[in-house]
């Protein structure tokens, strides 16, 4: 029924400190963050002021470009702070949540009865719609759209990444609802896109009315980009979207209950943390609410998402929206005598060969945030970073069309296929230690100040 | 000046440890490699060339004023050892401190390239280079072939071929007369008959009269590096196990070689067997070390391989049919440079519109 991609390309790496797994706590934080930045492509209008009374559903930020676009509070309760920085740059809306938690009521409904005119409405008046992604750019969706398909990752690859099965095998009802309803939105199909290795057992494969993909392979096969490029490539002019499971289950339990529930699993890991395992809590929830995970020491960096592409909030920041992941790193800041001479280093992996990590196969690293080196131009070839990007596309052609700012030249090697995550291994591999996120990430924003 | 002591501070410190620098945002793990290790894996591999060349410099020399065929280890060993320690000393010091400036001006790091370069220049000239033409030409190689175009990484030919092609068209009676390529102490004389001749002017004398054994193991007169075939194949295995350097662009290059040497013996242009190619002057050094330089190679996977059967090709074009110039190896990696970016362009180009006719075709 569905046919098998084998990538031969990426890298698994052998970072320790996997989430064990187990609920291991259910946070119900005091108060909980609404952060502007985490809704990439996003112009926040701010809807309330301090003081003001919310409930769990209601409207907390608009998008000034398209006003439809809603994002809510995921708890009841009172704004308490709106957070901005440097030119007055909006950060983050505090709201402190109350102890009734009284939530909006948008009807339950079965979305199969609704058609596309009316899931939007849901879902941009609940502020769910941000769950749905664009690609190209890997930005939130433009409602007024029709997607040529949509996609849908049901594994994680990247290392230490949360068990979809664990976090979400027993919301399988709502994630079906919520491919019900988005299935709605497309003229085309929706791709489910199954790990090969687990795809019998998986209970991702009773999923109806989808189209599966089996993708067999190291990192980052499970990155939907991934997976789109080889099941039907975004080419300029054409648009297809992504949901994450996250996304379809809280979807599914709108339609189902009619309130809005951000609640998820989240794994909490980390070669730096104390203990690991998952936590069940909700976006927004301040990082101090996890410090039975990480301790008391102070060179760690707390991350909200994963170690390769996810973002640095420290102990004063939130758990990020979509983020289902945190993972504590100790902050490399030891020099290692001759590292670059010496050529055993037990503590420290590397997948080149000019280092004998091979030899110690199967073994697990505390990997640190070390940069292991300095920056320097780019000097090895294309080979050695496509060489862990499965897709058809020549990574420093575009990296380096990207540092040019050469829209054509970007178009070209493949802009509108990639996110800056698919471009994480490059990154973590690249011997001249740049910053190739940042780099894809600023082509991006530049098309997109170029396109409008 | 103050930057420059920053750069050159920060070189010698980040050369003692990996420094304590930890990511700003990403991927917020990295992998151990770095550059400086990718760079030593390259200077370690040319190591036994680098040996055996100090070697065959005193053997050259007993051979030359009649002092019998001994071996001589230890002693031919030191009397190159210290013939070839001023060049490096020349060539570490001149272009290091070209290195450092320009990186202080540019307030980078300083690129470890230059450890690479710096090592392959000695090997590839005449052990009898006066130092101030090194010196000169280390400068010029240094400044015009690499930092006008913003340092390593950013070259499009390989600094130590152009360090070498300086000398060769600046001095080139120089470079191919007949004493150049054999030390001799001032007060020594060659023997009677002693033919040093020009080692690379191929059919009749020199490095192709020799034996083919003596031309394997590398006891026939030429660049300090580039004579042993046995001590530079060592080296393509360290550089081909680790990966550093590309099996396509050295199958390519040997491949080219053999075809247009072939393609000779064929025609009747030229009498040395085709395979013999690849043992004579610097075909081997500079398939090994020089053609796979990622910097000034093609970029891409098929470009690679044409890149290296262009290099292998022209080599031994510039070898026949050149009056002036026996040797070809320098020149054929010098324009295999040049038209790498080309290569990669037409690879790529080709490869996209390949790409949109597939996914049109689909749609």
């Amino acid at each position: 029924m569905s046919n098998k991609i084998v990538l031969t390309k990426g890298l698994d790496l052998p970072v320790s400190g996997k989430a064990e797994l187990r609920v291991a706590k259910t946070v119900t934080p005091d108060i909980v963050a609404i952060c502007p930045t985490d809704f990439a492509g996003l112009t926040p209008r701010l809807l309330v002021k301090e003081g003001d009374n919310v409930l769990c559903g209601s409207p907390v930020l608009s998008d000034k470009k398209n006003p439809d676009i809603l994002i809510s509070s995921p708890v009841s309760g009172i704004v308490k702070e709106i957070v901005r920085g440097e030119k007055r740059k909006l950060l983050a809306v505090l709201i402190q949540a109350d102890i009734k938690q009284q939530g909006l009521d948008f009807g339950k409904k079965n979305p199969k009865d609704l058609d596309a005119s009316e899931i939007k409405r849901a879902l941009l008046e609940s502020g769910l719609w941000p769950f749905i992604i664009q690609r190209p750019y890997g930005i939130v969706a433009k409602p007024e759209d029709t997607p040529k398909a949509i996609f849908i990752s049901a594994f994680d690859t990247a290392p230490l990444a949360a068990s979809p099965e664990f976090t979400l095998g027993d919301r399988i009802a709502d994630v079906q609802t919520g491919i019900d309803a988005v299935a709605k939105l497309t003229d085309g199909k929706v791709h489910v896109g199954l790990n090969a290795a687990s795809s019998s057992s998986t209970p991702f494969r009773r999923l109806e009315g989808v189209s599966f993909h089996l993708f067999e392979g190291k990192h980052p096969a499970g990155n939907v980009g991934v997976q789109i490029s080889h099941v039907c490539p975004v080419v300029k002019g054409s648009v297809v979207w992504t949901v994450s499971l996250q996304g379809l289950a809280a979807i599914g339990a709108l339609f189902k209950t009619g309130k809005l529930n951000l609640r998820r699993k989240i794994a909490v890991a980390g070669p730096a943390a104390i203990q690991t395992g998952y936590a069940d809590a909700l976006p927004g929830t301040p990082m101090s609410s996890f410090a039975a995970f990480y301790g008391n020491n102070d060179d760690i960096r707390i991350v909200s998402g994963n170690i390769l592409s996810g973002k640095t909030v420290g102990k004063e920041g939130y758990l990020g929206f979509y983020s289902n992941e945190v993972t504590v790193l100790k902050e490399g800041i030891e020099k290692e005598l001759f590292g670059w001479l010496d050529p055993i280093r037990p503590k420290v992996y590397s997948q080149d060969r000019t280092a004998f990590s091979w030899l110690f196969c199967g073994k697990k690293y505390n990997m640190d945030t070390n940069l292991h080196g300095g920056p320097r131009a780019f000097v090895m070839s294309d080979s050695y970073y496509s060489k862990v990007l499965p897709m058809d596309i020549y990574p420093i052609y575009l990296i380096k069309a990207c540092l040019a700012g050469d829209i054509d030249k970007m178009e070209q090697f493949g802009i509108y296929e990639v996110i800056p995550e698919d471009f994480a291994l490059c990154e973590y591999i690249d011997p001249s230690k740049n910053y190739i996120q940042e780099i894809i990430a600023d082509g991006i924003s530049l098309m997109l100040k170029e396109m409008e | 000046m103050k930057k420059f002591w920053i750069a050159t501070k920060d070189a010698f410190t980040t050369f003692l440890h990996v420094p304590g620098t930890v990511t700003r945002s990403g991927a917020h793990v990295r992998d151990g490699v770095d550059l400086k290790r990718i760079m030593i894996i390259v200077v370690i591999s040319l190591v036994p060339a680098a040996l055996f060349g100090m070697w065959n410099v005193g053997y050259q020399h007993q051979l030359a004023i009649g002092g019998g065929t001994a071996l001589q280890i230890l002693p031919n060993f030191w009397f190159g050892f210290l013939k070839v320690l001023p060049l490096y000393i020349v060539s570490y010091v001149v272009g290091l401190f070209i290195e450092f400036f320009s990186s202080g001006l540019r307030d980078e790091e300083v690129n470890e390239g230059y450890l690479v370069t710096g090592f392959l220049i000695p090997l590839i000239v005449p052990v009898t280079t006066p130092l101030w033409m090194l010196a000169l030409a280390v400068a010029f190689a240094v400044i015009f072939a690499k930092e006008v175009f913003g340092g390593t990484g950013r070259n499009i030919w390989n600094p130590a071929l152009i360090a070498r092609a300086f000398l060769f068209f600046s001095y080139p009676s120089y470079m191919s007369g007949d004493e150049v390529w054999i030390a001799k102490r001032a007060s020594e004389t060659f023997a009677d008959g002693f033919t040093g001749a020009t080692p690379l002017a191929l059919e009749g004398t020199a490095q192709y009269s020799n034996s083919i054994l003596s031309q394997i193991i590398g006891t026939i007169p030429g660049s300090v590096g580039e004579t042993s075939v046995i001590a530079i194949l060592l080296g393509a295995f360290v550089l081909l196990w680790t990966g550093v350097a590309s099996w396509k662009v050295m199958t390519g290059s040997v491949l080219g070689a053999l075809l247009i040497g072939g393609l000779s013996n064929i025609a009747g242009v030229s009498a040395i067997p085709f395979w013999q190619h690849l043992l004579l002057g610097g075909f081997a050094f500079g398939t090994v070390f020089m053609a796979t330089d990622p910097v000034t190679s093609a970029q891409t996977e098929t470009g690679k391989w044409i890149y290296g059967l262009l290099i292998g090709m022209l080599c031994v074009i510039v070898r026949l049919f050149n009056p002036g110039y026996a040797e070809g190896m320098m020149l054929a990696i010098l324009l295999g440079n040049t038209a790498a970016p080309l290569i990669d362009h037409l690879v790529v180009s080709s490869h996209i519109s390949r790409r949109n006719k597939k996914i049109n075709a689909q749609a």
